[in-house]
């Protein structure tokens, strides 16, 4: 199938300039690894991204393999705790921060601005080889035997630890750069290159969330920089920042970690929000049911979302007074996301329905969120969060909006957009299987977690007690069949690529202008400036049996 | 199995679906708040599921079906609604949560004080006499008062029948307090992630019944005369926190092995060398830093004043059985 067959979708515009694609636009390894160009930086950050994601999930294999019995099963202690703290610090700093906005956000972003490029395309190869390097950090401090602190880096243990923190650490200080980097770069994308018409509320929702996520990029990460620095001096030079014994203040660091680290839920949560307005409307085949308050909550989580870190200290020793105030805004931030909620819910109310898998993954994602979300109720209050910190509730509660939310919505938006990038379908019925696969393995890992940790089983354990056992087999089950979905995935994916039906431009139904763009999209993605239209007007999009995508039938 | 899901309040004491046996009489009240927020929740997911459901299959684009043209696209008064109905009803689980805390966090005036020290990875409980155990022995139906504080790294003080966690921060004295309502043993886990055993840093509060404690605490504080003195020893050994650094096997860990050093040639820091008599081994108790054994850092507290004549005495006793 040549290339130019593959981009003849029936769209209007941007059929490609004979023979090219962003694919066939040069060729060697050079020329994708100093490439300007966004979509084949989204693909580097695709690729390296879910090469962090496949080693995350090898480390929380081996941990749920470990916990299938108390005591031994395949390692010591010392290597329980570096695997949990690789899988934490993995998954967080190189996988789910920068997922959306890295992969699919450098992809989509500027076409759905009908734009060329982002506005600084030097910053964003910059913003990619730092997260090589941090990530070349990462690996020199597995090399080193890892780190055994947790991905929280929690002082004085940090400080005193002999684990390679320094390397993990300062790996972490280098991805906040190209995570900042990246949240520059929107702002001004967004704020610069939107075409004439794409006023502030008529931009798509999945625009409005990474712009709120760009912001507390932008604000936020810094912190995470400078306290990980102090860290670094204090283990190298025994300046006391942290620890006692150095007359330094360990609960300190505490504030300064989640003064980031609460923030940064939001850099992952925003952007799978916004792909889940996204999915939602495209697949109900109607707009948007309430725009402007779903754009309104994005920058309401982004602004409440710092001042709610000290709900990770109720127990600490904060005073009552700090603790009744954080309790208090860390109810409030759970507002904006009620609200998505309703509103994604509304846009289904007299649509038109279909089922592809993206869609499987939105419906999900409102069930596995929804647990996410409503049992940080139980976590938020006070007295409930006295007995459920630092156990098993808060791992299974946050597996549920990071994994349940996160992941699936990144999923979903990786199904949705495969076709755009690689120009490609994948099997929709293997699609159908992995995810409904994935959906029975997380919730039961996850449900028992909930179950035993409620019962008083505490997190980041090597060997528990005997009646919790039941629990952790299950668990474990979970897991694997996790596992099992994972693979079948990696599988219909990568044989899409060869074997896979050529994608039309717009296979769903979207009315988005990346949908307008071929598929893949050509190197400059539009050859003149695309005419704006409202981006959840679906009227008028009708299938073309011919190729499978939909067009836009001529205004009678 | 049904009525253990809900029973939220009340006849519980023995754990049910989500929750361990109520032993305190905090517990009770914290459960309570747990099945409200839980019911609250099990009511918004039934919501936002049955609605899922219910729109796919009404709306599912199919042969025939027509979907119609105009959509609402907004309704601010319905939104305002889902916005002003949630927040109201966070209100008041923030508000019952904070007032339920404020109960569980303020101790009672005169409780009853136990001095928690927590170590990597061991937990040592000092009583108003001055007697030192592993476990945390209460009377029943009292209040008590712990004074917190860690000898290294950040601990957390959890037991989960009394829904009771604190953290033991080193620098400072956190405090916490509970009523046990349950006699027997109760687990206590440290929830702070503190290193390598971690997951074993396990002790159990056991609760006397009425008069129990008292005759408990005499009878152990007095184990030095009723117990032989190399037991007596091994005890204080043990429960002193000695076997954080010192193993019985040969094997060195922050400090040398406790095996045959009893009347072994010791060499210092300073390349002196010297038998380790009764007069060394007191030494190194009281005044650790006094010589170094060559090899180690001088990091062993020094047990002046913290310990008795007495527990010196059979301590040294102790140590010799170990060389033969
Ligand atoms: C924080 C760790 C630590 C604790 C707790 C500790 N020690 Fe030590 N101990 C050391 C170190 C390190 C040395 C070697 C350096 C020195 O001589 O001070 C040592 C040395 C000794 C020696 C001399 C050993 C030799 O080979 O010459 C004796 C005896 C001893 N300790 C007994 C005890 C007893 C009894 C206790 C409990 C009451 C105890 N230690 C608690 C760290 C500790
Ligand atoms: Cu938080
Ligand atoms: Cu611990």
């Amino acid at each position: 199938m040549s290339d130019a067959a593959v981009g003849s979708g029936g769209a209007v515009l941007g059929t490609p300039p004979a023979g090219g694609n962003y694919l066939s636009h040069g060729h060697g390894l050079a020329s994708w690894l100093f490439t300007l160009d966004h979509k084949r930086i989204g693909v580097l950050y695709l690729i390296s991204i879910l090469i962090s994601f496949f080693l995350g999930g090898v480390f929380a294999m081996l941990i749920r393999t470990e916990l299938l019995t108390p005591g031994r099963t395949l390692m010591g202690p010392d290597t329980y705790n570096r695997m949990f703290t690789l899988h934490g610090a993995i998954m967080i700093f190189l996988f789910i921060i920068p997922g959306v906005p890295g992969a699919l956000g450098n992809f989509i972003l500027p076409i759905m601005l009908g734009a060329k490029d982002v506005a600084f395309p030097k910053l964003n190869l910059a913003s990619w080889w730092l997260y090589v390097i941090g990530s070349l950090f990462a690996i020199l401090s597995m090399v080193l035997g890892g780190a055994d602190t947790g991905w929280t880096f929690y002082t004085p243990y940090s400080v005193d630890s002999t684990s390679s923190v320094t390397a993990l650490t300062f790996g972490a200080f280098i991805l906040g750069f190209s995570s900042i980097f990246t949240g520059l770069n929107f702002i001004v994308t967004i704020h610069k290159l939107r075409p004439k018409g794409m006023t502030w509320f008529k931009m798509p929702l999945f625009l409005w969330s990474l712009y709120a996520t760009a912001i507390i990029q932008i604000l936020a990460t810094p912190v995470l920089g400078i306290t990980l620095l102090l860290l670094i001096v204090e283990r190298a030079f025994g300046v006391g920042i942290f620890d006692p014994a150095l007359g330094g203040d360990p609960v300190l660091f505490q504030h300064f970690f989640w003064f980031y680290s609460h923030p940064a839920v939001y850099i992952m949560i925003l952007p799978a929000m916004g792909i889940m307005s996204e999915l939602i409307s495209t697949f109900s085949h109607r707009t948007i049911f309430g725009y402007r308050f779903i754009a309104y909550s994005s920058i309401a989580i982004a602004v409440i979302s710092f001042l709610v870190w000290g709900h990770h200290m109720f127990v600490s020793g904060q005073s009552n007074l700090a603790n009744m105030v954080f309790s208090f805004l860390t109810f409030l931030v759970a507002i904006p996301s009620a609200i998505k909620v309703f509103n994604w819910l509304a846009t289904m109310y007299k649509g038109s329905i279909t089922l592809e898998t993206p869609m499987i993954y939105a419906l999900m994602f409102l069930a596995l969120f929804g647990i996410g979300g409503l049992t940080g109720l139980f976590l938020g209050a006070l007295a409930t969060d006295v007995h459920l910190s630092d156990t098993y509730f808060i791992v299974a509660h946050f597996h549920y909006t990071m994994m349940g939310g996160v992941v699936i919505a990144f999923l979903g938006g990786l199904h949705y957009w495969w076709p755009k990038m690689f120009g490609r379908m994948y099997s929709e019925r293997w699609g159908q299987i992995a995810a409904w696969l994935l959906f029975v393995g997380f919730n039961l890992t996850f449900i028992s977690q909930f179950l035993m940790g409620s019962k008083g089983m505490p997190r980041r354990y090597y060997t528990y007690l005997e009646r919790f056992q039941p629990y952790h087999e299950a668990s474990t089950i979970g897991g694997y069949i996790m596992a099992v979905a994972f693979i079948i995935m990696a599988v219909y994916l990568v044989d899409s690529l060869r074997r896979g039906r050529p994608a039309p431009a717009n296979p769903w139904g979207s009315a988005t202008l990346e949908w307008v763009c071929a598929s893949p999209p050509p190197h400059d993605n539009f050859a003149t400036t695309p005419q704006f239209t409202d981006p959840y007007d679906m009227r008028g999009l009708e299938l073309d049996p011919k190729t499978g995508g939909y067009v836009r039938r001529a205004e009678a | 199995m049904f009525e253990r899901l809900i029973a939220g309040a009340g006849g519980a004491s023995d754990g049910n679906v989500w929750m361990p046996p109520q032993s305190s009489t905090a517990a009770p009240a914290v459960d309570r708040l747990f099945y409200f927020i839980f019911w609250i929740s099990a009511f918004f997911f039934a919501l936002i599921v049955i609605l899922a459901i219910v729109f796919v299959i009404r709306y599912r684009k199919r042969a025939g079906r027509v979907a119609p043209v105009e959509v609402p696209t907004h309704n601010t008064p319905l939104e305002i609604a889902w916005t002003v109905i949630p927040l109201l009803i966070v209100f008041v689980i923030f508000y019952l949560g904070f007032k339920i805390f404020l109960d569980v966090v303020t101790p009672p005036k005169n409780a009853y004080e136990v001095q928690v020290t927590a170590q990597r990875w061991k937990w040592m409980f000092t009583y108003p006499n001055g007697h030192v155990d592993e476990n945390l022995h209460v009377p029943l139906d009292t209040p008590v008062l712990l004074v917190m504080t860690s000898e290294d790294v950040i601990h957390s003080f959890f037991v989960p029948d009394f829904r009771l966690k604190r953290d033991i921060v080193p620098g400072r004295y956190n405090k916490t307090w509970f009523r046990a309502t349950q006699e027997g043993a109760h687990d206590l886990m440290c929830a702070e992630y503190c290193g390598t055993s971690h997951s074993t840093m396990l002790a159990q509060v056991v609760v006397h019944p009425p008069g129990g404690f008292e005759k408990w605490l005499a009878e152990a504080s007095n184990f030095l005369a009723k117990l032989p003195p190399a037991e007596a020893g091994a005890q204080v050994f043990r429960t002193r926190g000695c076997a954080q650094c010192h193993s019985l096997d040969g094997k060195a860990n922050v400090g040398p092995t406790m095996q045959a050093v009893f009347g072994s040639s010791v060499s210092t820091r300073d390349g002196k060398r010297l038998v380790a008599d009764e007069n060394y081994i007191r030494e190194s108790i009281i005044d650790p830093q006094a010589r170094i054994v060559a090899g180690f850092d001088p990091v062993m507290p020094t047990y002046k004043g913290r310990l008795k004549d007495e527990e010196i005495t059979v301590l040294i006793a102790y140590i010799k059985t170990l060389s033969n």
